[in-house]
């Protein structure tokens, strides 16, 4: 290569070889990769498996294959997201750190990347990709939903410092995360979009209290933090006071992305936070219902959805990458996935038959699969409503009339709210 | 189809469609509803210089890809072909020209030359390769007897046979499957016109009735011919889902069009949430479906092991979420979209019929889980 850059080529036979000589193979009917919620583990194992992440991430970054999109004066590779694709199919069948690809390298690693200061990002990308720093988003809040940019929490300037109160919810690993991207009010008396700031934070501090949320299926992965005073130095601000909804545009992009990133690492046919087509097979092979035609019929569908999910996100990064189609369209593929796993969780739980009503150890992957179809909507509400991306496709991506939006053009403080948060 | 083009393949496209606009505006299409072929020899023959039956052929033998991915560039036509509704053996005749190409004798030169210079079409015989509700073998039967092969019964639906100079047919024989190239004049071989969705495309009941053509005639080897039908199928669907997508497109650009020019009670259509909602989802399936098809031509075009999977959840998935696509554009349309005067039915058409061509999403989906079953066995 002219430019010195590694061709992809050589880059995937030095992570094949990597790869193999130092990651265990994960075994027949492990995945790597969490499902719907993750499944219920005591703090103690979540810990230890995070310990365990990290090392490999460790590793991984001393191998010289770590934030593969990440520039090389922040210790990244500076390579392509062609490059991440090849790394996707080499480590298929290898323990890697799931937990560390999202939200850590993206969006809050891409979004410091994008928007940080030299020294905020000399300070903190070379430690997020040593598996050192585990990062956090601090985004939804209870009372928005998915209209992000209401953020009610607010950052008041006292000096070189920012004060922040509020509360934030639906962030994931809140107990082990180290620092948290924060996006704060700093203007009441300007449109909802024009008064937003983005601040980076450490999470373990007296001013942050973490609650953990109970899910239905007993999962206790969820948080809501709560802010009280919490003093954040001016250096940490990300972006321009008042202009973080540029960054917030970005981040919710990057997040939109996650499965064309270049700075994500996900097995290929690995679907994270989903009911996979290979568990249903092994559904129908414990259900004993494998030769069942109507069972095939759905196994098929199940595999179609699969397999379609991934062209068209392919089809849609590449797109997105060469500029021949908006950044919008990353709307249509969460759009996708969001319906597609809804209904392979219901697929999953039709073969289960009975067992999907009750169930004994005995009945192996059947057991259980009510669980993911009691959280099947999470698919759907997650990340973004799939109301809130039909409005993007539709508005954005094919130019519709936008609904009206009696919030955009007053000062925010005079925006209506729901009765619970009205001061 | 593909986002990014090359400029070669633009350029091919772009021919092909300049050439379809001209000759056959859709009014014109509209109009062969009564040609007895659905299409004129001449029409045709033009085509053929265009590139579209040459794709799939080798150069040694006067073919030629564009970009050295034959199916992915014939996908290009196949999907000008769903654009304007327009009519031809696309299908047919690139299945018979690239199996003539791959593995023909030296007497089916002569009927490959034909095909490529568009004086002839061909006719496929689609057989039993989707046996998969476990009925066995169905279709016709061949024996070997004093260097002749000799054929009995019928096949059908065949597109374009009635309009065919030689059909390639599956038959049933003692060696296995084998395919044969039969001239539509042999004696004993008749075809029944049957009646169809589309209004240009021709199918025939096919019936062989002691039909004996020489065991030159054999295309491959006498008992040979499940690969060969696999590569077959898995080349017409991908070209039939090709022009579906391009169909699918149309009619999605049409019904997007309509919502902005329609109004009522004082709104466009395309204000009300509930409408745009819906096309958010018609949006997200067209997308899927180029996609996946995309994925399917250039998975079969490398010989990828994930081919024949790709192939069978393209045409699932466009058979099932093409047509409740293309419906919902009728639904928007209104009453005007199910008149023959408006041009909706004939994308409607071309879809619903490519639907039920060449196994249903149902009979592709029991292939998909055949696969992940022997994937799970090999693991």
């Amino acid at each position: 290569m002219t430019d010195g850059t590694e061709d992809v080529d050589s880059f995937r036979r030095r992570a094949r070889t990597w790869i193999h000589a130092n990651l265990r193979p994960l075994a027949p009917d492990e995945t790597a990769a969490p499902t719907v919620a993750l499944p219920v583990q005591t703090e103690e194992e979540e810990l230890a498996a995070l310990a365990r992440e990290r090392e490999i991430q460790c590793m991984v970054f001393d191998a010289g294959l770590a934030g593969i999109g990440f520039p090389r004066e922040y210790g990244g590779q500076g390579l392509t997201a062609d490059h991440q694709r090849a790394f996707n199919a080499e480590i298929v069948g290898y323990e890697y750190p799931a937990r560390l690809q999202a939200p850590t390298f993206s969006p809050c690693g891409a979004v410091l990347l994008e928007f940080g200061t030299e020294e905020q990002k000399r300070r903190h990308i070379p430690a997020i990709l040593k598996g050192e720093e585990i990062w956090m988003q601090l985004l939804s809040e209870p009372s928005g939903g998915s209209d992000v940019a209401a953020a009610l929490t607010s950052a008041v300037r006292d000096g070189d410092e920012w004060i922040l109160n509020g509360s934030k919810v639906w962030t994931t690993g809140a107990s082990t995360a180290d620092w948290g991207l924060c996006l704060a009010r700093t203007n009441w008396d300007v449109p909802k979009h024009r008064g937003l700031t983005v601040f980076i934070l450490p999470i373990h501090q007296p001013g942050i209290e973490v609650r953990r949320i109970e899910m239905l299926n007993g999962s206790t992965e969820f948080c809501q933090e709560f802010l009280t005073d919490v003093r954040v130095p001016d250096s940490d601000r990300i972006g321009d006071v008042d202009g973080g909804w540029t960054v917030g545009t970005r981040w919710m992009f990057h997040e939109r992305m996650l499965f064309n990133s270049p700075f994500v690492s996900i097995p290929v046919g690995a679907s994270p936070g989903e009911v996979g087509a290979a568990s249903i097979v092994n559904v129908a092979r414990d259900a004993g219902r494998f030769d069942d035609r109507c069972v095939r019929d759905l196994l098929g569908e199940a595999h179609m959805l699969e397999l379609v999910g991934q062209t068209l996100r392919r089809r849609i990064g590449r797109g997105v990458a060469a500029g021949r189609i908006s950044e919008q369209s990353a709307a249509i593929t969460r759009l996708f996935a969001g319906v597609s796993s809804a209904r392979k969780a219901t697929i999953a739980f039709e073969i289960a038959g009975s067992a999907g009503a009750a169930w004994t150890s005995d009945d192996g992957a059947a057991a259980n699969c009510v669980d993911d179809f009691l959280m099947r909507q999470t698919s759907c509400i997650g990340g973004g409503t799939t109301e809130m991306a039909r409005n993007v496709i539709s508005e954005r991506v094919l130019g519709m009339p936008r609904e009206r939006t009696p919030d955009r053009d007053r000062p925010f403080r005079d925006v209506p709210r729901s009765a619970s948060t009205r001061a | 189809m593909l986002l990014e083009l090359s400029a070669d393949q633009e350029i091919f496209r772009d021919t092909t469609a300049r050439f379809l606009t001209s000759r056959v505006p859709i009014n014109e299409v509209r109009s062969l509803r009564n040609h007895p072929a659905g299409f004129d020899p001449d029409y045709w023959r033009e085509g053929a210089d265009l590139g579209w039956t040459s794709l799939l052929v080798s150069e040694e033998h006067g073919g030629g890809s564009v970009s050295g991915a034959g199916l992915v560039d014939l996908t290009t036509i196949a999907h000008e072909f769903g654009v304007h509704a327009a009519p031809g053996p696309l299908v047919p005749t690139n299945v018979v020209a690239g199996t003539l190409s791959a593995v023909g004798g030296d007497t089916h030169r002569p009927v490959l030359a034909s095909l490529l210079a568009g004086t002839s079409v061909a006719a496929w015989c689609f057989g039993p390769a989707l046996s998969t509700d476990g009925q066995g073998p169905a279709g016709p039967r061949c024996r070997i007897a004093g260097g002749e092969v000799v054929l009995d019964g019928t096949q059908r639906p065949v597109e374009a046979a009635g309009q065919a100079d030689h059909i390639l047919v599956t038959a049933w024989g003692e060696a296995g499957l084998t395919q044969v190239l039969v001239p539509t004049d042999a004696a004993g071989l008749s075809r029944e016109p049957m009646r169809t969705a589309d209004l240009t495309r021709r199918f025939s009941a096919v019936t062989f009735d002691g039909v004996r053509v020489p065991v030159e005639a054999i295309v491959g080897e006498p008992g040979d011919a499940d690969d060969l039908l696999e590569r077959q199928l898995q080349l017409a669907v991908v070209i039939g889902n090709a022009e579906a997508v391009g169909a699918l497109q149309t009619a999605f650009d049409m019904t997007l069009q309509w919502a902005f020019d329609r109004y009522s009670f004082g709104r466009p259509l395309a204000s009300y949430q509930e409408l745009k909602h819906r096309f958010a989802d018609q949006k997200t399936w067209l997308e899927a479906c180029h996609a996946v098809n995309d994925a399917a031509a250039a998975a079969v075009d490398e010989g990828s092991p994930d081919a024949k999977e790709l192939v069978s959840a393209a045409k699932a998935f466009i058979g099932d979420y093409g047509s409740e696509l293309v419906q919902d554009c009728v639904q928007i349309h209104g009453g005007i979209g199910v008149t023959f005067e408006h041009d909706l039915h004939l994308y409607l058409r071309r879809v619903t019929v490519n639907r039920a061509l060449y196994g249903t999403p149902a009979d592709h989906r029991q292939r998909i889980s055949t696969v992940l079953e022997n994937q799970k066995e090999r693991a």
